[in-house]
């Protein structure tokens, strides 16, 4: 079919469109033209009236005649308007019309107000005109946002051969608000019209580009509608855009378009287009007239593809205590199998609703409809994540009194305090963990650093909670979970590995090999809480070290290899070894962690029972009034969780914080002071790693204050805010001294140091024994003891052995000891 | 301009009439009047017809576009004639389906079951209550032609209105005037429920329901209703052959489901709905702030049935006094607010120690299952904890929420048995029921499984567990039992305890009593608040470790318990010494135990 494809030049609606006229388009919109061209053309082609692209000959268009038009199954399959009379067109109905434009457009699509010509003029000059110079959006990547953008669009067209034309409906709204008026309200015919339109303009434009068929037009992002809760009898028939989760899909359909049938007798063949669901068989052939002898032939008849694809509410739409509703929507052509289940989705469609018969031999119909949504456009709302982009695609809409509520109260100057204690009311005081918390659900700025090979840089802040049993950590982990718009709360003593991370399994329906993800891909850009951290196989951690440092998770198993995103931030709770916390004890020793682990937290906090009597009088008024006062005077008090909610999730989509000068050196000032205390002792208190979370934080208390700029005041706070977790997890009980080295090695300083001393003094006493190859543990440990004027216990004479066994000066075996020198 | 007159009238008189109907079902008697769903089999109820069903959202289907008012055309006469489509499921012959003048209207559809786990002596009783009903028996209704609307004529409720709006506005239908208005045959509607021959899974919460389900088509105000509620609903009865059709493009796991055969699944569409804050028959059924009459009768009589059924408990419970204070006050319990995360008022109760002869545990349910509305006994053995499902799953295939068996309604007693368990191995959905126990108890919320997601829903379960030793289960409270029985008279009088029964006029005040006491308001006044405050720094000062804030929470509602149980709304310093006091008789019990017994945790 690709043969005829050079224009001809033959028609006169072609001359009309000569390039001076598309270009010059005043004159291309005088009414008069108009008029010629609808009087030229639709009183000698029905076409114009029904819905054009439905059918299958080319249109008259010449240029466009060469390349065969596809069927829109998606806009005609279920009803067809009725084609009109114009002579009988009753005046009343489009009176408002007609008195509004001149007597030549009162030619309207029967049951709208819809004017082919002028639809199709306005649209060619939305697509000729539109710039939209601040376009963010990733399918704009490349263009240049100065020049029209849907001719850039179509030019893309020419070379990729791909007939599709996306149009955001946001656009053709900010251009001509009549136009997306009608796009909404009559989606069956005037996306047909747009069709029309962008061929011509096309084939105009490009007369040799050769297209597999006509290009069609995909409306999307209609802002009529968000949420399936919020469809109505009134959007029947309408364009809607909702968003949802694709919970099922079924296999392919072969619908028919158009049934071909032969006669017995002559092999006349003839073609039957299908009306709303009914193929009206022909009782006699034309050519023969013989009754009842054409058989339908199912192999030359045409199908499309159909599929049914359900899709669900997603989760944060729906109100507390409903089920999610479903809505079937039917996708057509290439749009089967566009989407999976699992998938989230925008659905750009018509709505439609059909009665349903009883039976189909009665004419009594139940009274109910059956709704579906023809699908034209999806767009998959999650695709982003996948490539890693940015996360704006889930971007909540916030409405300008929203958005002015929010910043009034970012504007306030203790909004940090507001916020901090807004956060789980019900936990009593922990102010500064509330604080860490808070920090961490706003989390630091993204930094990507792959140009020089480091990759991307945490942004997440890592929060572990440890304390005394029944200090409320789960209630704060509970809390955060229900907050978070994507938050996962598992326990330790529950998950394993594959639970956290990811499992290959076999479809039941499919039997193909399928990776579910597991709690921390779930929590990509949220937060997983961990309860019970303590209480976690090794194995199971070992897959955190990658999550918390490099938001990666690597999988390999089953054939399947692949890296995921993990940008979660993880809040975990411990519990101490002994069940209650022992303070003579360092924090290592307390939750038994591996310090590789802990060291990958960026704060954390004891949560402790302090043993005093003014805070014991507090606690106990917060417990009663808790139990006592009424939910009002409870809601007075704090901010409402939805506001808090809607304030991060602003935050953490519009503001991203860069460090200011002075920050940047406020920050050199803390860290190179941190290194500094440890360096008096002969220790190093701060690693490169600090200064990192020391970054973090400053950058979220900076998104707290919805400020663009990192100040001093934000590396203050965060500054005390890591030094108070320090003071609380990493003082080394000996000393009193705060000591990162704990948390980093495992082990104070003082006590590495003290284990030296006993090597050496036990080297010392074993030298003084003279040449003996062989003696007793027992023996040994009594005479250190003896020796030595601390006390020695067997822990610390065991660690002396094996450090004296690494510098292979002794072996142990069993209960003697052998020199080895 | 036929039409919008048309229309104008209409709106006018459905709003008119459901409020018509909502005035007279307020008032006692018009209510008893109502047969009701639950106690008349379905087939001696006349179609068309007024009833009520007392039940809980089970699930909730897709909003459906129905024809609201809608014209039909008769061949014969070229006569239009506008109809309205509410309230019912079939339209009329002849459909015009290109009138202008359709209306389409949504409702919407919840799946209904009778109130999971409600007790015999529950339905006995309102069954009893209810008036006769004066339905018309009408075996072969499938015969019957369709009439308008006005067959809930034969309510005596019945306005006249309605016949008017429709006899006034056309001309159709003049037969129903003369028909079956005032035929009502009294029947004696047999007491046992018609057991649903039921191939078709009706999707009960609990194994071995039985009642009618319901499809509940509701007109207005959908958002207001919640997945578990309870409600008592007033509609129109439908059970339309042709309503169970083929719906052409669902599958037919789906079909089976949204469209069940009639005569097996009723729809009801709703005139009315009554959130119910209980299912207590004993009870008036609206709350008792209205009730004043009531409440100040029953007040002042709490005190000694709470005595008297001190002493009944303690004799069920081995003789253990302590014990049975404390199952009085699980007995009560109810989530009555929630801070962010945290369920206030929930006390769940371990009772520890609990003999395993003669099937004790058994006996101790069915002697709470006399008492309180609706329970549920679940035997922990390993058997039913890795085969049951407990947590309600969306079926995708269906479309529909597979129920669990922790789908409860409100103040439902969950009646946990592990001395069932033995030794053995928790598969993956053991282990996921054992989770699903453990939030319900300690958060009072259950994941509901969407696949693809999971969904909370907040509940309000009274969960009793009863062990040997302490629960593998997280509770508020544990209590050893501690037996006054020896061991050897132990079998004797176990069969003893349920020998016999109480008088049925005590039990139904042991009934009202857990009833009423449950829904009182309770308040502490600022003064106590501060001895109370006073006396936890006390407690801390002596020995911070004897106390923590945990403690006070409980504490807090064992005083908050105690005042409900002794009819107090408020709280006083002696109730709450006396908390205090039973609160340490308790934690000395578990200390003695674990000094005698090394091994208990």
């Amino acid at each position: 079919s690709t043969g005829d494809l050079m224009p001809m030049p033959t028609s006169p609606a072609t001359d009309m469109l000569s390039p001076a006229a598309a270009q010059d388009t005043s004159l291309f919109s005088s009414p008069r033209n108009c008029l010629h061209r609808c009087a030229k053309l639709d009183m000698s082609s029905p076409l114009m009236y029904g819905t054009p692209s439905s059918r299958v000959e080319g249109t008259p268009r010449s240029s466009v005649r060469g390349t065969p038009a596809r069927q829109r199954a998606d806009l005609g399959s279920v009803r067809k308007a009725p084609q009109v009379d114009l002579q009988s067109e009753p005046a009343g109905a489009d009176g408002a019309v007609a008195s509004e434009s001149n007597a030549g457009q009162r030619l309207v699509i029967w049951g709208t107000d819809v004017n082919v010509g002028t639809c199709k003029e306005k649209f060619q000059r939305f697509l000729q005109r539109f710039i939209d110079p601040t376009s963010t959006e990733d399918e704009n990547a490349g263009l240049d946002l100065n020049e029209p953008l849907y001719m850039q669009k179509l030019e893309e067209i020419s070379v990729v051969g791909d007939p599709v034309l996306n149009v955001n409906c946001l656009h053709v709204q900010s251009f001509d608000a009549e136009l997306y008026r009608q796009l909404i309200c009559y989606p069956q015919e005037v996306i047909p019209t747009f069709d029309m339109a962008v061929n011509e303009l096309f084939f105009e434009r490009f007369p040799d580009s050769i297209l597999e068929y006509q290009i069609q037009v995909r409306p999307y992002n209609a802002l009529k509608t968000r949420n399936m809760r919020s469809l109505n009898p009134e959007d029947i028939d309408q364009l809607i855009t909702i968003s949802g989760m694709v919970i099922r899909t079924s296999q392919l359909i072969p619908e028919m378009q158009e049934a071909f049938f032969q006669c017995h007798v002559c092999a006349y063949s003839t073609r039957v287009e299908v009306d709303r669901g009914r193929i009206a068989e022909p009782a006699v052939c034309r050519h023969c007239n013989t009754t009842h002898s054409l058989a339908l032939v199912h192999n030359r008849s045409a199908f499309s593809d159909k599929q049914m694809v359900k899709i669900q509410e997603s989760p944060e739409d729906m109100p507390a205590g409903q089920t999610p509703h479903t809505t079937v929507v039917y996708a057509h052509n290439d749009l089967v199998d566009k989407v999976q289940p699992g998938d989230r989705v925008n659905i750009t469609g018509i709505y439609r609703a059909v009665p349903m018969r009883v039976n189909p031999r009665q004419s009594n119909v139940k009274s109910v409809y059956k709704t579906h949504i023809d699908a034209i456009h999806f767009r998959k709302t999650d695709e982003k994540r996948l490539h890693g982009l940015d996360e704006d695609a889930e971007q909540k809409l916030f409405t300008e009194d929203r958005v002015q509520t929010l910043k009034e109260l970012a504007a306030k100057p203790d909004v940090y305090e507001r916020l901090s204690s807004a956060l789980a009311p019900s936990i009593y005081e922990h102010e500064d963990i509330k604080k860490g918390i808070l920090l961490q659900l706003f989390g630091g700025t993204r930094k990507d650093f792959s140009q020089t090979g480091r990759g991307h840089f945490r942004a997440e802040v890592n929060i572990l909670l440890c304390g005394d049993p029944g200090t409320s950590k789960s209630q704060l982990l509970q809390y955060v979970y229900n907050l978070v718009p994507r938050g996962q709360y598992t326990s330790g003593k529950g998950s394993s590995a594959v639970g956290l991370t990811a499992y290959v399994m076999k479809d039941p329906e499919t039997r193909q090999l399928v990776l579910q993800t597991g709690a921390l891909v779930l929590s990509d850009n949220g937060i997983c809480c961990i309860d019970e951290f303590d209480k976690m196989s090794d194995n199971t951690r070992s897959v955190l070290h990658e999550v918390m440092e490099q938001q990666t998770l690597s999988i390999a198993k089953a054939g399947i290899i692949c890296q995921l995103n993990a940008r979660t931030a993880v809040l975990a709770a411990a519990n101490p070894v002994e069940s209650q916390w022992n303070p003579k004890k360092t924090t290592i020793e307390n939750i038994q962690l591996p310090h590789t682990l802990l060291s990958r937290f960026d704060l954390i906090f004891l949560m402790l029972d302090p043993q005093d009597e003014a805070y014991d009088r507090r606690l106990a008024h917060h417990l009663v009034s808790l139990y006592y006062q009424s939910e009002e005077q409870m809601e007075e008090e704090f901010l409402d969780m939805a506001v808090l909610r809607d304030y991060i999730a602003y935050a953490r989509t519009y503001i991203n914080p860069r460090l200011s000068e002075e920050a940047s050196q406020a920050l050199i000032e803390a860290y190179v002071d941190m290194r500094k205390i440890g360096s008096g002792r002969g220790m190093v208190s701060a690693y490169p790693r600090q200064l990192e979370s020391l970054i973090r934080l400053a950058e979220a208390h900076a998104k707290v204050r919805f400020s663009e700029k990192v100040e001093t005041i934000d590396v203050e706070e965060a500054k005390r805010l890591h030094r108070e977790a320090l003071k609380q997890s990493a003082t080394d009980p000996r000393t009193g001294f705060v000591d990162i080295s704990i948390l980093t090695t495992g082990m104070s300083a003082t006590a590495r140091k003290r284990k030296e001393e006993v090597a050496q003094a036990l080297k010392k006493l074993i030298q003084s024994k003279g040449k003996t190859p062989a003696m007793k543990y027992q023996q040994l440990l009594e005479d250190l003891r003896g020796q030595s004027e601390t006390a020695i216990t067997r822990e610390l004479f065991d660690e002396a052995l094996r450090a004296l066994a690494d510098e292979d000066y002794l072996t142990v075996t069993g209960k003697t000891v052998r020199l080895l020198a | 301009m036929f039409a919008s007159s048309q229309n104008g009238a209409d709106s006018g008189w459905e709003a008119k009439a459901v409020e018509f109907f909502k005035d007279h079902l307020k008032e006692k008697e018009a209510r008893t009047l109502v047969p009701s769903l639950n106690d008349v089999p379905l087939h001696y109820l006349k179609p068309n017809s007024l009833v009520k069903f007392r039940c809980l959202i089970q699930d909730m289907f897709d909003p459906e576009f129905y024809m609201g008012v809608y014209e039909t055309v008769d061949p014969r006469l070229k006569a239009k004639v506008l109809r309205c489509g509410k309230y019912r499921d079939v339209t009329e012959c002849g459909v015009d389906f290109n009138s202008r003048n359709t209306v389409t209207a949504e409702r919407q559809t919840f799946y209904c079951v009778p109130v999971p786990g409600e007790n015999t002596w529950v339905k006995d009783i309102s069954s009893q209550a209810r008036v006769v009903p004066s339905t018309s028996y009408a075996p072969s209704r499938q015969k019957r032609s369709y009439e308008e609307d006005d067959d809930m004529d034969d309510m005596d409720t019945q306005p006249q209105k309605q016949r008017e709006t429709h006899g006034g506005s056309q001309t159709h239908s003049e037969q129903h005037h003369g028909n079956g208005d005032c035929k009502r045959q009294e029947t004696e509607a047999p007491s046992n429920q018609t057991a649903s021959a039921s191939h078709l899974d009706l999707n009960f919460p609990l194994p071995g329901e039985k009642g009618p389900s319901c499809l509940v088509k509701v007109y207005q105000d959908w958002d207001g209703f919640k997945l578990n509620d309870v409600l008592e609903v007033f509609g129109i009865l439908s059970v339309n052959h042709t309503t169970s059709c083929l719906l052409f493009v669902c599958t037919a796991e789906e079909q089976r489901v949204h469209c069940p055969p009639a005569s097996l699944v009723p729809r009801l569409h709703m005139l009315y709905a009554k959130p119910l804050p209980h299912n207590n028959p004993l009870l008036p059924p609206t709350g008792l702030e209205d009730n004043s009459a009531f409440l100040s009768s029953t007040l002042s009589e709490m005190a000694s049935v709470r005595a008297e059924l001190l002493a009944y408990f303690t004799h069920v419970l081995l003789g253990d006094a302590l014990a049975a204070e404390y199952l009085i006050l699980h007995l009560i319990s109810t989530v009555y607010a929630r801070r962010d995360v945290l369920p206030l008022g929930k006390f769940t109760l371990n009772l520890s120690g609990c003999p395993t002869a003669a099937s004790y545990t058994e006996r101790l349910y069915q002697i709470i299952q006399q008492l309180v509305p609706s329970s549920f006994y679940l035997p922990m053995s390993l058997q039913n904890m890795n085969q049951m499902r407990l947590v309600p799953k969306k079926d995708y295939v269906a479309n529909r929420l597979v129920s669990g068996a922790l789908q409860l309604a409100r103040n439902t007693s969950l009646f946990l048995d592990e001395t069932q368990l033995e030794q053995g191995q928790l598969d993956t959905t053991g282990v996921r029921n054992v989770t699903a126990l453990g939030n319900l108890i300690s958060w009072q919320k259950v994941d509901y499984d969407f696949n693809y997601h999971q969904m909370e829903f907040p509940c309000n379960i009274n969960v009793v567990i009863a062990s040997e030793g302490r629960s593998l289960l997280p509770s508020d409270c544990q209590i050893r039992l501690q037996s006054q029985v020896a061991p050897a008279h132990m079998d004797e009088y176990l069969s003893a305890v349920h020998m016999h029964p109480q008088a049925s006029s005590q039990l139904n005040k042991f009934r009202m009593y857990l009833s009423v006491a449950r829904q009182l308001d309770y308040s502490i006044s600022d003064e106590v608040t501060k001895s109370v405050e006073d006396d936890f720094v006390d407690m801390r000062k002596d020995d911070p470790q004897s106390v923590s804030a945990e403690d006070f929470h409980r504490l807090l509602v064992v005083a908050r318990l105690l005042s409900l149980s002794l009819g107090q709304t408020s709280l006083s310093t002696d109730t709450w010494s006396r908390a205090k006091h039973l609160d340490m008789l308790r934690t000395s019990r578990m200390e003695q135990h674990k000094c005698v017994n090394g091994n208990e945790p």
